[in-house]
C-alpha cells in the first residue's frame, strides 16, 4: 500500500498467498497469531519476539515476488 | 448396517396433560418436559415456549436446533457419548423420529455467532425452522458462569429435551418406515463394480468456543478424520457445538437430516456406490489443515473412491481447508464437487471465497451470506431482540424501534446451509 | 403516463454517412432516429422515445471526456426515465461510446441505461460492470433480433419488475452475485454435477475460481534502527468497550487508536470483538493478536526507530473485499503522509 513495505503475520498462509500479500510470516494459530499463551507467559513472549524479528527481517529484505519468511 | 427410521409426522404442537402424539399433534406435558432440564445448577432459570409455522414470532438468539429422535430398538441410544451412554456406535435397529418437530435452544448470547428464526414473513423463507413445530427452550445462565460451561449446559439440555420428547411418544405407531441398508465397502463394490464409488468428505467447524463439533461426544478438533457410516449420523453421532455463523452452521437437526447423505443413499446402487462418510475437522493452524486434508485424500483413495462430495461448514479460514481438500483429492484422480456458501459482500461484488485453487472446478453455491434482507416486526419475540446488534450479520442499527430489522442473511439460522439443505444459491447478475 | 426514453446512436445509424462523417460532434434531435424509431414502435404506448442523441464514433473516441459530458447534458435536459445506446454489435469505437454513455448515465444521472454488443466488442470488458450490456450478434444483421429484446428488457427496468439472472435476461453479467432459489436443493445439484464430472459430461460450475490482483512488492526498509513502524490488525482488537462500535463481522469501518501511552495490552485496556475465532486468549492478553508489548520492548532496545503512536484495527471476518481495499488505501495514505516507513499487519 502506497509504496510502504508491509509484512503480514497470520496463520493461513495459502490465503495470504492467494490474496497477494508479498511479505508473509506464518503466525502461531488463528486465535493467537502473535503468541502461544498455552505454553506459559515466558514462552508466549519468546515466540512473539521471534515472530517480530522475522517480521523485521521481511521488512528489510528486498524481494521480487511473494515470499514466506518461515525462519 | 441396517437402520429403520420410524417417522411420525408432526403437524401441530400444544401443551397437555401428558406427552404423546394424537392425530399428528405433539401434545407436551410442559412441567415434565421442563423438569428434564431445569434441575441443572448451571441455569438460573429455564422455560419452554411453542412457536408454530405461520405465527408472528421471532426467536432470537438461537444456538441450535435438535430433532426429537430416540432408539426404539438398539443397540445404543441417540446422541451417543453426550446424552446416550455408553458412547457405543449406533446406526442399526430402529429409530423413532418426530418428523416436523424441533427443539430450539435460546438464551442470552454466548458469543457472536448465534442467529434468529422468523416463523412468518419474508424471513421465514430462509430457514427450515419456519416450517417445523418448535419447542423453544429459553434459559438464563447462572451469574458468573463461564461461557464454555454455559454453552455445554445448553447444548446438553437441548439434546436431553429432544430425546425426552421422542421417548414419551414411543407408543405411537409410525406412519412411515424408511429403511437405510448399506453393507460394508467391500460388499458394496462387489455388488455393483461398474458404478463409481463416492465418498462424502464432511467438513465440520472445530475452532473453539461456539465453533465446535462432537462425534460420539469426542471433540472433533482433537482428532484425525474418521470414517463414519451414514446411519451413525442419522442416529445423532454428530452433534453441533457451534454457531459458526447462524447461516451456515449445521444444526444438530441438519446433521440427522443431512441432504448429501440422503441423496447419496437415494442414488446408491443405481448410478453410484455410496462408500461412506469422512468426518473431518477444520483446524485453526496451518499444520492442522494440512494434516486433515492429506488424510482425507488418503482415506478416500484407500477406500477406492472415484468421486467425492465435499461440504464446508463456515466461511473465511475454512475456505482454505475446502481448497486443500479439493486439490488433494483431484490430484489423486478423485473427481470432486464442493458445496459452499459465499461471502460476496453486501453489494455482491466481492470474491466469495477467501481462498482459491484451480482444481475446484465443480462448485455448488448455497448463497451469499452478506446479502441484506428486510424483516418486519413480529408480534411476539422469544428471547432477546436487542441481541441482533451482536450477531454476525447484525449491527447496532439493525433493529429499528418498531421491531423491524435490516440485517445480513447470515443472521438467519440455516439460511445458507452448506450441506445444500435449502434451494438457495448465488447466480450472476 | 408513458415512460420517457432517450436513445444514443452514431452517425451511421443516423443516416448521416459512414467514416466520412465519423467526426460529427454530439447533437440532439427531438425525435426517434434510426433504430430508435423501431424501439419507439416496440414500446407501444408504455414508453416513448422523446429524442435521440447522435455523435460521430471518431469524435467520441478522440474526445472521451468532453463527448460524454456533452451527451449527458443533452440527455439530462430531456429528463428521461431510461436511456438506450446502440446496439453496437461488434463495432469497437461505437461499442466504447455506447458503453461510456450507458455507464455515465447510470452513475451520474441515476437512471438505468442499456446497450447491446457482441461479446468480443472491447466495450463489453470495459463497461459491463457499469451498465446493462445485452448480448447481440456480431453485425447489424442482428438488429431485428436485438431491438425487441432491448425494448422488452427496458420495460422491465422501467416498471421495476424483478429480474432473473444475467443469463436468463441475456446480458453480460455485471460481476454481482445475487441469491436466487433453485428448483432443487444444493445436495441434489451437487451430486448430479459430480456424476457429470466423473462421466466427463459437460457441466457448469456455479462459481468460477476468482483471480486475485497481485501488487508488486514495495522496496525494503533501508535502516531499521531509524524506521517508524505502524501496527495494524484485522483481528478485531479494540479499546475495551469498543468505543467506535466496530462490527463483529462484515466490518465497514476501521478504528484508529492512540497507543502512545501504552506499553502493553491486557484484559482491561483492550479486547477482541472479532466474531470469527475463539476470543479467550485475545481477551486475556490482546498482545497475542496485536503484539504491542514486545514491539515496545524492541523500540526501547533500539531494534527499530519508533513505534507509530496510532494503531489501525478492524475485523476481518466476512469483510467485503471492496471495503478491505478501501481501508488499505486510506490507511496507506495516512501512513505515507505521517512518514511511516513500514507496517506490520496481523490477521486471524
Amino acid at each position: 500500500m502506497a509504496g510502504i513495505p508491509v509484512v503480514e503475520i497470520a496463520t493461513i498462509v495459502p490465503i495470504m498467498l492467494t490474496v497477494g500479500a508479498n511479505r508473509i510470516v506464518p503466525g502461531v494459530a488463528i486465535p493467537h497469531p502473535t503468541g502461544d499463551p498455552a505454553k506459559g507467559p515466558e514462552e508466549d513472549k519468546r515466540v512473539r519476539r521471534e515472530l517480530l524479528e522475522r517480521a523485521f527481517k521481511a521488512l528489510t529484505t528486498e524481494i521480487s515476488e511473494q515470499t514466506i519468511f518461515a525462519n | 448396517m441396517r437402520l429403520e427410521l420410524h417417522k411420525i409426522p408432526i403437524e401441530n404442537v400444544c401443551w397437555g396433560e401428558r406427552t404423546h402424539v394424537k392425530d399428528r399433534t405433539l401434545v407436551i406435558d410442559q412441567e415434565k418436559a421442563l423438569g428434564v432440564v431445569s434441575g441443572d445448577p448451571r441455569f438460573a432459570s429455564a422455560s419452554l415456549e411453542l412457536a408454530r409455522p405461520g405465527e408472528s414470532v421471532r426467536i432470537i438468539p438461537v444456538k441450535d436446533a435438535v430433532e426429537p429422535r430416540c432408539k426404539l430398538q438398539g443397540p445404543g441410544e441417540v446422541f451417543p457419548g453426550v446424552i446416550g451412554q455408553p458412547p457405543r456406535t449406533v446406526g442399526e435397529g430402529k429409530t423413532l423420529v418426530l418428523e416436523g418437530a424441533a427443539v430450539l435452544t435460546c438464551g442470552s448470547i454466548v458469543a457472536f455467532q448465534e442467529g434468529f428464526v422468523d416463523m412468518s414473513g419474508p424471513g421465514a423463507a430462509y430457514t427450515p425452522f419456519s416450517e417445523t413445530q418448535n419447542v423453544v427452550l429459553m434459559v438464563e445462565p447462572r451469574e458468573g458462569l463461564d461461557q464454555h460451561d454455559y454453552e455445554a449446559a445448553l447444548r446438553e439440555a437441548g439434546l436431553k429435551l429432544a430425546l425426552h420428547l421422542a421417548q414419551e411418544c414411543k407408543e405411537t405407531p409410525a406412519e412411515k418406515v424408511e429403511i437405510f441398508d448399506l453393507p460394508s465397502v467391500g460388499e458394496v463394490q462387489k455388488a455393483h463394480p461398474e458404478l463409481p464409488g463416492i465418498v462424502y468428505v464432511f467438513m465440520c467447524i472445530t475452532q473453539g468456543l461456539l465453533h465446535d463439533t462432537y462425534l460420539y461426544g469426542s471433540d472433533v478438533k482433537q482428532t484425525l478424520p474418521a470414517l463414519v457410516h451414514p446411519n451413525e449420523i442419522m442416529d445423532g453421532a454428530l452433534i453441533s457445538g457451534n454457531c459458526v455463523s447462524a447461516c451456515d452452521k449445521n444444526t444438530t437437526w441438519h446433521h440427522v437430516n443431512n441432504p448429501v447423505v440422503a441423496e447419496l443413499y437415494r442414488r446408491h446402487g443405481v448410478d453410484l456406490n455410496f462408500l461412506g462418510v469422512i468426518v473431518t475437522p477444520e483446524s485453526t493452524t496451518l499444520a492442522g489443515k494440512e494434516r486433515a486434508t492429506w488424510y482425507n485424500a488418503k482415506l478416500a483413495a484407500q477406500l477406492g473412491a472415484q468421486g467425492a462430495v465435499v461440504s464446508e461448514e463456515g466461511y473465511g479460514n475454512p475456505d482454505t481447508d475446502l481448497c486443500m481438500n479439493a486439490k488433494k483429492l483431484e490430484d489423486l484422480g478423485i473427481r470432486t464437487v464442493v458445496i459452499s456458501d459465499e461471502a460476496a459482500g453486501t453489494d455482491g461484488k466481492s470474491q466469495g471465497l477467501a481462498d482459491a485453487t484451480p482444481e475446484m472446478t465443480a462448485f455448488i453455491s448455497t448463497g451469499n451470506v452478506n446479502e441484506m434482507i428486510e424483516v418486519p416486526p413480529m408480534e411476539r419475540v422469544l428471547g432477546h431482540p436487542e441481541a441482533i446488534a451482536h450477531l454476525s450479520g447484525g449491527a447496532d442499527e439493525s433493529l429499528r424501534e418498531d421491531g423491524s430489522m435490516y440485517v445480513e442473511l447470515q443472521s438467519v439460522i440455516g439460511s445458507t446451509n452448506e450441506l445444500g439443505f435449502s434451494r438457495i444459491g448465488c447466480r450472476w447478475i | 403516463m408513458a415512460y420517457r426514453v432517450v436513445c444514443y446512436i452514431n452517425q451511421f445509424f443516423a443516416g448521416m454517412g459512414g467514416e466520412d462523417t465519423a467526426h460529427v460532434p454530439p447533437e440532439f434531435r427531438p425525435e426517434a432516429v434510426g433504430p430508435a424509431a423501431q424501439l419507439d414502435q416496440l414500446f407501444g404506448d408504455e414508453a416513448t422515445v422523446v429524442g435521440t442523441v447522435i455523435c460521430g464514433d471518431s469524435y467520441y473516441g478522440e474526445h472521451l471526456e468532453e463527448a460524454q459530458k456533452a451527451c449527458l447534458e443533452l440527455i439530462a435536459k430531456e429528463k428521461p426515465d431510461l436511456v438506450i445506446a446502440g446496439p453496437a454489435f461488434n463495432a469497437g469505437r461505437y461499442g466504447v461510446a455506447c458503453g461510456d454513455i450507458a455507464a455515465g448515465v447510470t452513475e451520474e444521472l441515476g437512471i438505468p441505461a442499456i446497450t447491446g454488443m457482441f461479446e468480443e466488442n472491447p466495450g463489453v470488458e470495459m463497461y459491463r460492470e457499469k451498465c446493462y450490456i445485452l448480448k447481440a450478434a456480431d453485425s447489424a444483421r442482428g438488429m431485428r433480433k436485438s431491438l425487441p429484446l432491448m425494448a422488452a428488457f427496458a420495460l422491465k427496468l422501467l416498471k421495476k419488475e424483478p429480474l432473473g439472472t444475467a443469463e436468463e435476461e441475456n446480458y453480460f453479467s455485471r460481476g454481482i452475485r445475487k441469491n436466487f432459489f433453485h428448483a432443487e436443493n444444493g445436495a441434489v445439484r451437487g451430486i448430479r454435477m459430480l456424476l457429470q464430472k466423473i462421466g466427463r459430461e459437460p457441466f457448469t460450475t456455479e462459481y468460477e475460481m476468482p483471480v486475485f490482483n497481485k501488487i508488486p512488492p514495495a522496496p525494503p526498509v533501508k535502516d531499521l534502527s531509524k524506521a517508524t513502524i505502524a501496527l495494524c490488525t484485522s483481528g478485531g482488537i479494540v479499546p475495551f468497550g469498543n468505543p467506535d462500535k466496530i462490527r463483529v463481522s462484515s466490518a465497514e469501518s476501521y478504528g484508529v487508536y492512540d497507543i502512545s501511552e501504552l506499553d502493553n495490552l491486557n484484559a482491561s485496556n483492550y479486547e477482541s470483538i472479532h466474531g470469527g475465532y475463539d476470543r479467550v486468549w485475545a481477551n486475556e492478553d490482546p498482545d497475542v493478536v496485536l503484539p504491542l508489548d514486545v514491539m515496545r520492548e524492541m523500540e526501547k532496545e533500539g531494534v527499530f526507530g519508533k513505534l507509530y503512536p496510532k494503531v489501525f484495527c478492524t475485523t476481518g471476518t466476512g469483510t467485503a473485499v471492496a471495503h478491505a481495499e478501501r481501508f488499505g488505501q486510506e490507511i496507506g495514505q495516512q501512513l505515507k503522509e505521517a512518514g511511516v516507513d513500514a507496517a506490520i499487519l496481523t490477521a486471524t
